[in-house]
């Protein structure tokens, strides 16, 4: 029994920080609707600073004002971020918001190696709180018992910040109409400003504060930011009491669920989190939102099929593209064939985010289920190469059935959130079920028969592959169901008063999108002769939502540019520099504040400004590899 | 025109939220070829009304009748599949599609073809896209984007989209809000002719007076959830509930226009 106590003071210790944290990306959220990404990031370098802080100040007060001192710092680095970047992008889509703060996470990952060095750090104990309660025979640290009256005290802290200080009040009506609050002479900017001071302060002071309990290291971010954004999903975004109930929830959860089952343990919260959204979909203590921004949200040129000219254009850049094998090196040819499947992949996601409007942010879920279909299929059943390519994608196309299902019951963020939630699911399944998938280890000697084996050949079978599915996607954009799909993304209100069951229709689109990335996944299997749990893993998620916002989200086929240059860039990147996290994070930002309609949308616009100036003969395209229908 | 069959009856429709009785027992029919309007004060359970009828909120008794069916308790679009078209007080339309893509969508789900994924949508029922357009003095708009058009315009194709699926009724909620007074009146015209011709059965909302009596044949008057009057509109125009209710409003130019309302 007291074990069990124990472990449910363990899990109320851990809920302190995870509280901190995502109430001060709750409350940015509620103001200025950014989901900031860079959340953990902030949390990490709070913990890098106070480590080095305590290491310099002597003493019980160093300590404790180095925690302090961190935290502001942090702050101010927050402030510093918001007038640089935050402030260009408020009126961009949502989607973008999180992709620059995204890109700055990986800029932060790449600097605090670069500061502090890639090993884990371990900080001092807290002066007063070294030592551990006995408790019926177990030991309780004391800094836990400190941890646990902290999380309370900062929720009436803030309680009373929010309910009884003029800025408090105004944050909570600029939550709720910051229109109004603008037009009623607050100056908004330096509103958000300070909201998101206060936001990264608290992620920075969770992070100082797990100095004593845990190692500080480079990869902390990630792993935290998964668990807020499960934390404020379950609470309800923008709600702080929700924040710290789910906390609560969410510590207990992993607390327990390592005792209970030690195999799903993982799962365990991510299943809470899909429960909760589908049956409150805007979480235990949110409010339901207005309708949220739509994804494609700057100005769209309707779509309109190619020309014969520049099918013809298209057509010739395939062409050129398959004389790759004529003069380039086995390496090239690797190279070339992953950028291919990229190709698929990017195009999928595209078809479900843009033209349908829903952000999927576990696409990877479903790229990867299609490499492991072929995984147990060539492995277990000892298939042929081409049966397995061709049933492989089923798993892809099942998982998305499945999880598609729940999904397209929301929209907007609680749509990305739930669809990273499930891609967390299978990547846990993959990790934890080591008898079936092998684990971390993956599952090896997936290689394609003799006549794929060649580089030159397995690249021509992956860029035929892609460019087939590239021009049935773009068929299907320009199909009726295309036409039904997109007047869902635009109005929904308007597409159930003409007959179209738009749940249905989104749904489809999902399954479609899911089955095309699992025939990326299959021949990524047989590039790399391996499975491993990464290829379902959040960083590949991310990698498509780049992709197809480089490219374009507004364009037809954007993606397939996207992801030709991401991919390219990536690869050269790793083989340059031990930076790329860096460069390419600053890439990001870069994009989305110059760029904002990625690559292929930048070259339309230039385009038809010639149009324009000179009506006559308009100019071909540089167009990907897409063909005729 | 007292031949025609009855479209859509309504009986009994109640609604509360909470102790709060938005509609009352509210009965009234409508004929085909029939333009009907329902007014009242704001509050008067209007909105209630129209969205019982149309699907997107539930009756708590009472039932609504297309053609002698039960509607009550079906969803917005099964209830358009039963052929009931309807525009929006605050226009709801496709921004990213072509003028004539928006009416191709709805043309396209009223031809079940909406799970087809190879076809052609751009060339898909073209022929009759156009004819809708002209129909409602859109087609030199049919390529426009229509995220570009004006207000009016967009209530235009509204209209059209709605008659994509030959609806036997149309529910129109405040179809000329926010449009100018010119506009007000060729937007009813139109309507009123396509109603003649097509004997399509219309019911409106609306907040301008000088609109329904110029346009509906029959008014019927909601206030706080009941029906309180009946009739054409010189009956409704003379009734003293009415008056009462609406002193200070358009009622008080007896049997006169405003410029621009008169033909």
């Amino acid at each position: 029994m007291a074990f069990y106590v124990v472990q449910f003071l363990t899990g109320l210790a851990s809920a302190a920080s995870l509280f901190l944290v995502a109430s001060g990306l709750s409350i940015i959220f509620g103001v200025t609707r950014i989901v900031n990404f860079a959340h953990g990031a902030f949390y990490m370098i709070g913990a890098y600073i106070a480590f080095t802080l305590t290491e310099r100040l002597s003493g019980a007060f160093g300590f404790w004002g180095s925690i302090v001192l961190a935290a502001l710092a942090v702050a101010l680095i927050g402030v510093l971020v918001e007038m640089v970047l935050l402030r260009r992008i408020y009126h961009a889509p949502e989607l973008f918001q999180l992709l620059a703060t995204f890109g700055l996470t990986l800029m932060v990952e790449d600097l605090v190696v670069l500061i502090w060095g890639p090993d884990d750090l371990v900080g001092r104990r807290a002066p007063g709180f070294k030592g551990a309660i006995d408790f019926f025979g177990q030991n309780i640290p004391s800094y836990d018992l400190f941890l646990i009256v902290l999380g309370p005290v900062v929720l009436g802290i803030l309680w009373l910040l929010f309910q009884r200080t003029r800025w408090g009040v105004l944050v909570r009506a600029a939550t709720q109409d910051r229109d109004m609050v603008a037009a009623l002479g607050v100056n908004q900017k330096w509103l958000f400003t300070s909201v998101f001071a206060v936001g990264v302060f608290l992620a920075a002071l969770g992070g100082a504060l797990q100095i004593p309990r845990d190692a500080v290291h480079h990869a902390m971010d990630l792993r935290i930011i998964v668990e807020v954004f499960v934390v404020v999903v379950i609470g309800g975004l923008g709600s702080i009491v929700g924040a710290f109930v789910a906390a609560v929830l969410v510590s207990e959860l992993n607390a327990f669920g390592i005792l209970i089952f030690p195999k799903i343990s993982i799962i365990l919260v991510f299943l809470v989190m899909a429960v909760v959204l589908i049956v409150r979909p805007w979480g235990l203590f949110g409010k339901p939102e207005a309708a949220a921004r739509k994804t494609p949200g700057l100005t769209v040129n309707p779509w309109r099929p190619l020309t014969s000219n520049e099918r013809l254009a298209s057509l010739a850049a395939l062409l050129l593209a398959a004389t790759l094998p004529l003069f380039a090196g086995n390496y090239a040819l690797t190279v070339g064939s992953e950028i291919a499947i990229f190709v698929i992949f990017a195009v999928s996601l595209h078809f479900l985010m843009s033209v349908g409007g829903l952000a999927s942010f576990g696409h990877a879920a479903y790229f990867g289920l299609g490499a492991y279909g072929v995984a147990f299929l060539a492995k277990m059943a000892g298939l042929p190469m081409i049966v397995c390519l061709l049933l492989g994608p089923l798993l892809g196309c099942m998982g998305a059935a499945v999880f598609g299902f729940f999904a397209v019951q929301l929209s907007g963020v609680y749509f990305a959130m739930l669809t990273l939630a499930f891609a967390q699911i299978v990547w846990s399944i993959a990790f934890q079920w080591v008898s079936v998938t092998g684990g971390d280890n993956g599952i090896l000697g997936v290689w394609p028969e003799k006549w794929a084996a060649s580089p030159s050949n397995f690249y021509w079978l992956a860029l035929g592959v892609a460019a087939l599915v590239t021009v049935a996607l773009r068929v299907m954009v320009f199909s009726p169901f295309g036409y039904a799909l997109r007047a869902t993304r635009d109005s929904l209100l308007r597409s159930e008063a003409i007959g179209i069951n738009a749940k249905r229709i989104q749904w489809t689109a999902f399954v479609i999108a899911g089955t095309t990335a699992g025939i990326g996944g299959a021949l990524f299997a047989y590039l790399k002769g391996s499975v491993f749990p990464d290829n379902l893993g959040i960083s590949l998620s991310v990698d498509a939502l780049v992709m197809v916002l480089l490219g374009g989200v507004e364009t037809v086929s954007g993606a397939v540019i996207g992801a030709i240059v991401y991919k390219a860039l990536n690869i050269w990147l790793v083989s340059q520099t031990d930076l790329s996290k860096l460069v390419l994070g600053g890439f990001i930002v870069l994009i989305v504040v110059v760029f904002p309609k990625g690559i292929v949308g930048m070259l339309e616009m230039l385009a038809q400004r010639r149009r324009k100036s000179s009506p006559p003969g308009s100019p071909l395209l540089a167009k990907p590899i897409e063909s005729a229908e | 025109m007292s031949v025609a069959p009855t479209l859509l009856a309504v009986e009994g429709l109640t609604k509360s939220y909470g102790g709060i009785h938005a509609v009352r027992g509210v009965s009234f029919s409508l004929r085909a070829g029939e333009i009907l309007a329902l007014i009242g004060p704001n509050g008067a359970g209007k909105s209630t009304c129209f969205d019982m009828l149309n699907g997107q909120n539930k009756p708590d008794s009472g039932h609504v009748r297309l053609l002698g069916e039960e509607t009550t308790g079906k969803k917005p679009r099964e209830i358009w599949r039963m052929g009931v078209g309807r525009t929006f007080q605050i226009t709801a339309t496709f921004a990213t599609m072509t003028v004539r893509e928006n009416v191709q969508v709805a043309l396209i789900s009223h031809g079940k073809k909406l799970f087809n994924l190879f076809g052609s949508a751009p060339n898909f029922d073209r022929g009759e896209a156009g004819r809708l357009l002209e129909l409602v003095g859109m087609g030199g708009y049919a390529d426009r984007p229509c995220g570009e058009l004006a207000y009016g315009d967009l209530k235009r194709l509204e209209l059209a989209v709605a008659l994509a699926n030959q609806p036997k009724l149309l529910l129109m909620d405040e179809p000329t809000a926010g449009m100018a007074p010119r506009e007000r009146v060729e937007l009813m015209r139109l309507t009123a002719q396509i109603a003649k011709e097509k004997a399509i059965g219309v019911l409106f909302t609306e907040h301008d007076m000088d609109v329904v009596f110029e346009h509906a044949d029959r008014i019927i008057v909601l206030n706080r959830g009941t029906l309180i009057a009946e009739g054409s509109p010189a009956e409704v125009r003379g009734n003293p509930q009415v008056q009462a209710i609406y002193l200070g409003e358009g009622l008080l130019y007896e049997g006169g226009h405003r410029e621009g309302a008169s033909a």
